[in-house]
């Protein structure tokens, strides 16, 4: 499946993604509205780590076997037929099994809303059926994520 | 507030954040090579340190939500006719160092652009234009010596052959080269996106002095390498990989000046591939000590030819200088097989400020000039003539080929291509676009696949201009433009810088 591949080579940190990330999820779908009066500061799913020089954007693999999946309580985390792993925020009990679950640390917790939910990259799923790209993908002024199938993936295909 | 000197108070830019706008995903920090530009936590609030910004506006282009504007100070030294700014700034700053200023890129001074003072001439009634989009039109031009004459030899069958042994070429589909940036004062990822441009659009590019990173082998056939005072880098090897063999004599931003690498920017690749320990200073002599004459150079042309087997043409590079035209003639009697001159835009990685801002002459006079001399003499068919130094524009290329050039060099404008905003801090090795740093974190801004992708659009839509602009001129072939002044007409010379050029007057 295609899934957003990250270069770290050139990932440079400029937290475009983040932003992105935010908008997209956001019911305004604006950088600063989103930011400042929805409250969606620090949820995002594409979380820029920096060990300078290294610098990458981590986000959900969305695992063939997803181990969030497996620690998930309440049923919220669904694998959906095109291979995204899906977490329905409404049903999320807030336990934080994903949270800790996830070898990557890609389902954070969310602390600051009201709703105290788990949430992750759904791969921008809406944008998808619109043909789009995720948004992160899009905002990345250096090419360091690639929406594109994984190079095993790729290799399994030509096997 | 604390007492500030002059010149940290007269600070040349002001970091405009529109506080509603910004986000706070630090962006701007982590981007600014400056440090100009921090968080504090406590206040959940970005600062400024408006002294540190040089203006390269790094911050303001990849500002996600267009909250940051990079503004001139308003507030700066009082001037006048004589006492500009800059040269204010300068003193206050001489005055705290007692060194010299040293800076980056080309000459910014307002010095007269014969460019914009020359119109080209276009075909109306008597003489038809040409439609490129309908009728061939080539750009195709080829750097090297051309014989005398052409011999051919008919076999008893009535096979014709070439008898003549022709001297190497460089076939170059379009007259514009990637000019010498030597890897150290620029990063492999922009040699390799110019090496793989050069590829794509059928030109060559140029190792410039730092040798040739294992890496662009795979390159290096359309590749330029260069021999300089320091022979950094020159080995078997090298000189075997390239298309043709560069010995660099003097440079346009720094005529009479050696090249100098600070030590603590030769890490081990630029320490390896320049063939010095890590860490080690890398000078290039102003002089090659073993060059004092026009024997001395052909001592090392031939040299070099031997070395390649009389295999690549030998180019010679120098700075535009007055006496330029004399030179010129020596190193074509020399055995050169091309000609480079650098005019005195030309730009630089680093370099005192006095030697850039009034050192040298303008590209177009010493092409005008050199071009002249070598047909005087009868010898220029012996050698091609680049021209490099203030190539700003596709106009600039036809220009400079009617003024007497075969092909041209870029460089200032590649880098524009992939980002340059010209703050000329080059020499600090911070470039926040990731161009003229070794830095890790800051070289990685430019990735090759994005950066070569834009230098061949600039070329190539710098080519289609130059076919449009020989159509209007009723020429179908840019070899038949070179020299061919008649095209040109000048506005707002005087006599004398007619006469240089070669140029006639509008409306005559
Ligand atoms: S990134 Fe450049 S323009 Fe922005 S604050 Fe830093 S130095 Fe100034
Ligand atoms: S190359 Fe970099 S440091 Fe030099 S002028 Fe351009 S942006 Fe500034």
């Amino acid at each position: 499946m295609k899934k957003v591949i990250i270069i770290e080579d050139y990932c440079i940190a400029c937290y475009n993604c983040e932003v992105a990330c935010v908008a997209t999820h956001s019911r305004s779908q604006d950088p600063v509205k989103s930011y400042k009066r929805e409250g969606l500061r620090g949820k995002t799913n594409a979380v820029v780590e920096v060990e300078s020089p290294l610098a990458f954007s981590s986000m959900c693999r969305h695992c063939k076997h997803p181990w969030c999946m497996d620690a998930c309580i309440s049923g919220a985390i669904q694998r959906l037929d095109n291979g995204i792993v899906y977490l329905d925020e409404e049903r999320c009990v807030g336990c934080w099994g994903c949270v800790v679950g996830c070898p990557y640390g890609a389902a954070h917790p969310n602390l600051a809303g009201k709703d105290k939910h788990a949430f992750k990259c759904d791969l921008c799923i809406k944008r998808l059926d619109a043909g789009l790209n995720p948004a992160c993908v899009e905002a990345c002024p250096n090419n360091a994520l690639l929406y594109d199938e994984t190079i095993e993936e790729r290799e399994e295909v030509h096997k | 507030m604390l007492y500030k000197k002059p010149q940290i108070q007269y600070y040349p830019y002001i970091v405009q954040r529109d506080d509603y706008k910004c986000v706070r995903c630090l962006g701007c920090v982590e981007q600014c090579s400056y440090d100009a530009t921090f968080y504090d936590e406590e206040l959940d609030v970005i600062w400024n340190k408006h002294e540190a910004c040089v203006g390269c506006k790094r911050c303001e282009a990849m500002c996600p939500t267009d909250a940051i504007k990079i503004v001139p100070n308003p507030s700066r030294p009082i001037e006048h006719a004589s006492w500009k700014w800059d040269l204010v700034m300068d003193a206050y700053l001489q005055a705290n160092t007692g060194g010299i200023i040293i800076t980056g890129i080309g000459n910014d001074k307002p010095y007269r652009i014969y460019f914009d003072h020359l119109v080209i001439d276009a075909c109306q009634v008597t003489n038809p234009s040409i439609d490129p989009l309908r009728e061939p039109m080539e750009l195709r031009t080829f750097l090297g010596k051309k014989g005398e004459k052409i011999e051919l030899t008919e076999s008893e069958s009535g096979k014709i052959a070439l008898k003549t042994r022709l001297a190497p070429q460089l076939e170059l589909e379009t007259p514009i080269m990637f000019s010498a940036m030597s890897y150290g004062s620029i990063n492999l990822n922009f040699q390799e996106s110019m090496a793989r441009a050069a590829v794509e659009l059928g030109t060559y590019w140029n190792t410039g002095e730092g040798g040739l990173h294992k890496k662009l082998y795979p390159y290096a056939g359309r590749g330029i390498v260069q021999v300089a005072s320091g022979r950094f880098g020159v080995s078997r090897d090298y000189l075997k990989a390239a298309a043709a063999v560069e010995i660099k004599i003097g440079q346009g931003a720094k005529p009479g000046i050696g090249g100098h690498l600070p030590g603590e920017k030769v890490n081990a690749e630029i320490a390896e591939t320049r063939m010095i320990p890590p860490g080690s200073d890398a000078i290039s002599p102003a002089p090659h000590h073993d060059i004092y004459s026009i024997e001395d150079l052909k001592q090392l042309v031939y040299a070099i030819k031997e070395a390649t087997r009389y295999e690549k043409p030998v180019f010679v590079k120098i700075a535009a200088v007055h006496n330029v035209a004399a030179i010129a003639s020596g190193i074509a009697r020399a055995g050169a097989d091309v000609i480079v001159v650098d005019g005195f835009r030309g730009g630089t990685g680093a370099t005192p400020k006095s030697v850039r801002d009034h050192v040298g002459i303008p590209i177009e006079v010493a092409i005008a000039a050199v071009d002249r001399r070598l047909r005087q003499e009868g010898i220029r068919n012996e050698v091609s003539i680049v021209a490099t130094g203030g190539i700003r524009s596709s106009a600039d290329v036809i220009k400079i080929i009617a003024l007497g050039a075969d092909a041209a060099y870029i460089a200032t404008v590649a880098m524009l291509a992939i980002g340059c905003t010209l703050c000329q801090t080059c020499n600090t090795g911070r470039c926040a676009w990731g161009i003229t740093t070794n830095d890790p974190r800051l070289a990685r801004r430019q990735n090759p696949d994005i950066a070569s992708e834009q230098l061949y659009n600039l070329v190539r839509g710098w080519s289609h201009e130059m076919k449009e602009m020989l159509g209007a001129m009723g020429i179908n072939s840019i070899e038949s433009l070179k020299g061919n002044r008649l095209r040109l007409r000048s506005i707002g010379l005087t006599e004398k810088e007619n006469e240089i050029l070669g140029v006639l007057p509008a409306g005559e």
